[in-house]
């Protein structure tokens, strides 16, 4: 069964910007979902209009097969979202937060209790339980909307960014709960600007560009079409004389720093053959990018991935 | 049997109607429960405060003032405000209670919570104005209570004052959540009120009867609504109003069938809630 359906969505904004132009997305039950795009690409309109937060202007959204149209309250209850910004009552307390929320959804509240319970203690939030929502940091803040988003148990969950700005450490404990709960069956939306986050949870990946989906399939078919890696050189002293590596596309970034585009097809071995040659020590080496994040980058500036074509601005080749 | 189910909670044989009902009361509960709580959580700003005007109201024009000015309507000064002064805390408290509840939750972008909920737009509505009724009505009961320290409060007929009270709480209710929904800062969710609302209540036969006006005043003062209700709400206590009643309840239900009608439309179209 589709969790998700978008069929032509559309969305012009009264001041005349078209953030959607009629996009086309499946989202399939237990998939973990990748939804990437920079910034004003229409990642959270599609997310607001999914979740009643922003009226569509044309085509259809259905959510476990509830239409949005004829039978919103039904798509509504599969639904949990966790929105880009805080937005819960600053005013209120942590428990009294979840306990409202199951109550919008129709919990009694004996069972919204031992939800809320629940959902404290998986995202650590047990002994802030009492605690007024303003004083929690950042991090608890987003820990506090995932459980809110959980508390009805909804099938589909969707992540407006859920770990923008918290550290590292928070990130990777989230992580690995949100596999968690994929594992058990919720499937999840996720929408980030860490593509680390996207390859590590993922498993497919639509990205959407000025309004229209400019890919979509699964995570490891898309990583498959990036033919070139660029690798990062960190020299020992800078060269005596400009460098020739035949059949690698080379930008020298400074005096001691080397970036080699290198195609799928290709190894390493003869950029270490030409540097040694040419006296050059290499200190160390490192991907620029990951390797969803040059597919992105090739991807949103209209180049093809398979190209090779790299932002060659210095010497080489 | 088609249509039979079994629920998320484990009850069986629920059908989905049954199951939309429950989840629709418990939802409804859910917001009036929140807005009580927010009601006695700050009552220093919604409780105390109409309490102490109400006192002062009592003090200055009923005790002090009162006394010279004699008797109104067949009944001594202080009896004839008192109905008045009641219905006045009612209409501030319940617009304001809505106003600024539904315009914070706005503000605070929390009403999202309920936005992206299953509940229809017209429980939404209910709530938040059943909230702004529970505080109008508590607040009238505390100033009904004050008002029995300065006077005795004599009522005529009962249920015309249950509905005249029930009715005036829930229009200005609707009204607060009207002005909210448009309202894009706090500005203007104090504009009515002060500009309007206020100068109204007061234009609107809570101290006077419409009796002692020259006929042009008493004309302008028939084209404001506030007089019907607090009218309608006097008669209920004294027996005697300026106009007639059941005109009065009249043009509280209509306002009640059309702004309830205005609010849940606004909200399906998402004004001042959704992009």
């Amino acid at each position: 069964m589709k969790a998700l359906s978008l069929r032509q969505l559309s969305k012009t904004y009264r001041n005349g910007v078209q953030a959607l132009k009629g996009i086309d997305l499946d989202v399939e039950e237990g998939e973990f979902f990748a939804l990437l795009g920079p910034n004003g690409a229409g990642k959270s309109t599609t997310i607001g209009i999914v979740s009643s937060l922003v009226n569509k202007t044309g085509g259809t959204v259905t959510v476990f097969g509830h239409d949005i149209d004829t039978d919103i309250e039904a798509a509504k209850s599969c639904l949990g979202v966790v929105p880009q910004e805080i937005n819960f009552n600053q005013f209120e307390k942590v428990s009294t937060i979840l306990l409202n929320q199951a109550g919008f959804y129709g919990i009694p509240r004996g069972v919204a209790r031992e939800r809320v319970d629940h959902w404290l203690h998986q995202l650590q939030l047990w002994d802030k339980r009492d605690a007024i929502s303003r004083s929690l940091s950042g991090g608890m803040k987003r820990r506090l909307m995932i459980a809110r988003a959980l508390v009805h148990e909804p099938q589909l969950l969707i992540l407006d960014e859920p770990t923008a700005g918290v550290d590292i450490e928070v990130r990777r404990s989230m992580w690995e709960f949100l596999r968690r709960i994929n594992e058990q069956g919720t499937t999840i939306i996720l929408t980030t600007h860490y593509l680390e986050e996207a390859e590590n949870l993922c498993r497919h990946i639509a990205i959407i560009d000025e309004g229209r989906i400019i890919e979509n399939d699964r995570m490891s078919t898309v990583l498959r079409k990036l033919h070139t890696e660029t690798f990062v050189l960190n020299l020992g002293s800078p060269p005596a004389r400009p460098l020739s590596l035949p059949g690698y596309r080379v930008v020298q970034v400074d005096e001691t720093t080397l970036e080699v585009e290198v195609n799928k097809d290709q190894n390493l071995n003869g950029i270490f053959a030409a540097l040694t040659a040419a006296g050059v020590d290499v200190l160390s080496m490192r991907n620029k990018a990951n390797r969803l994040e040059e597919l992105f980058l090739r991807l949103v500036e209209g180049r093809d991935v398979g190209s090779g074509q790299a932002r060659v601005t210095g010497v080489g080749a | 049997m088609k249509g039979l189910t079994t629920d998320r909670e484990g009850h069986a044989d629920v059908t989905r109607s049954d199951r939309m009902r429950r989840a629709r009361r418990i939802g409804f509960t859910t917001i009036v429960l929140r807005e009580f709580s927010r009601i006695i959580r700050i009552w220093g700003q919604t409780i105390v405060p109409p309490a102490i005007t109400a006192t002062l109201y009592f003090v200055i024009f009923g005790s002090l003032i009162g006394r010279r000015i004699g008797e109104m309507g067949g009944f001594s000064y202080m009896q004839y405000i008192a109905p008045g002064l009641i219905m006045m805390s009612v209409i501030t408290n319940s617009y304001g209670n809505v106003v600024s509840s539904f315009f914070g939750a706005k503000f605070g972008r929390h009403i999202e919570e309920l936005l992206v909920s299953p509940l229809p737009n017209w429980l939404i509505v209910l709530g938040y104005v059943t909230g702004g009724v529970v505080r109008g009505l508590l607040v009238g009961l505390l100033v009904t209570i004050i008002a029995l320290f300065f006077t005795r409060l004599h009522v005529e007929h009962p249920v015309t004052v249950v509905a005249a009270v029930l009715l005036t709480s829930i229009v200005f209710s609707l009204g607060g959540f009207l002005n909210a929904v448009f309202a894009k800062n706090f500005d203007q969710i104090s504009f009515v009120p002060t500009f309007i609302l206020t100068p109204m209540t007061y234009l609107g036969g809570v101290f006077y009867s419409i009796a002692m006006l020259p006929d042009w005043a008493q004309a302008v003062s028939r084209a404001n609504p506030i007089l019907y209700m607090v009218n309608a709400f006097r008669y209920g206590f004294l027996g005697h109003s300026d106009v007639d009643v059941g005109f009065s309840f009249a043009i509280m239900i209509a306002a009640v069938v059309l702004m309830f009608g205005a609010c849940v439309w606004l909200m399906e179209k998402g004004t001042g809630t959704r992009e």
